[in-house]
């Protein structure tokens, strides 16, 4: 089916949907931030992907894909990058919710109440 | 074996953004640690699926040749590094929005 490719990123997008909906992930309220972390990664992974694609380390199967391409990448490919990081961004946000005990403070040359708890010197 | 020695490279450069680059030191948090290993346990099913039914294929000659859920156990490497560096951007953004925010 040519929709499969498509269907399995839809597939992601609504399973962690509930993320931002139910435990408050901001993800998506916050989306300048989560475009600026996502965009040079992605960035680098599709020059790579696209290097290889050249290079035929790999292929995508006709039948799975909608036949949207750009140079040798199907659409799909390409909204993986998007897709995957975000759904990462929202379990993210999503295990801070139950444990934000487990995050990291911020490092000490940040304001804010976190400085207080750092040592002087401690970076 | 190119893609075994690219992903290892992936998890190499994530490790370096993470710890030195960008000193977000996520590496060092449990907080980063369970969420890669549910993210991990979705990747094993999503790559599974694409995997499985061929919609990715690969040349044999560029992996190691070990599967695991169907997928080659480089991808492993792969969505480490995709999911650290994004979280590393992310959270180091977020530091700069609570300093804006204290000043």
């Amino acid at each position: 089916m040519r929709l499969t490719y498509l269907l399995v990123l839809a597939g992601c997008l609504l399973a962690t949907l509930p993320l931002e909906i139910v435990l408050n992930a901001r993800v998506y309220r916050r989306w300048q931030r989560a475009f600026l972390a996502i965009l040079p990664v992605s960035t680098a992974f599709l020059a790579w992907d696209l290097l290889a694609t050249y290079a035929g380390w790999w292929w995508f199967d006709d039948d799975y894909v909608t036949g949207w391409f750009i140079g040798p990448l199907p659409i799909e490919e390409i909204l993986f990058f998007l897709v995957v990081p975000v759904c990462g961004l929202l379990t993210y946000e999503g295990v801070r919710f139950f444990t934000p005990q487990w995050a990291r403070p911020a490092p000490a040359n940040s304001a804010g109440p976190v400085r207080a708890a750092t040592p002087p010197g401690a970076n | 074996m190119f893609y075994t020695s690219a992903s290892i490279t992936a998890v190499l450069i994530a490790v370096i953004v993470d710890v030195f680059l960008l000193r977000t030191r996520l590496l060092a948090s449990k907080l980063f640690w369970a969420t890669w290993v549910i993210v991990l346990f979705f990747q094993f099913i999503v790559n599974g699926v694409l995997t499985g039914l061929g919609v990715v294929q690969y040349d044999p000659g560029v992996i190691v040749g070990v599967r695991l859920f169907y997928a080659p156990i480089e991808d492993i490497g792969f969505g480490f590094a995709l999911i650290t560096l994004t979280l590393c951007g992310w959270v180091r953004l977020g530091h700069r929005a609570e300093r804006r925010a204290a000043d």
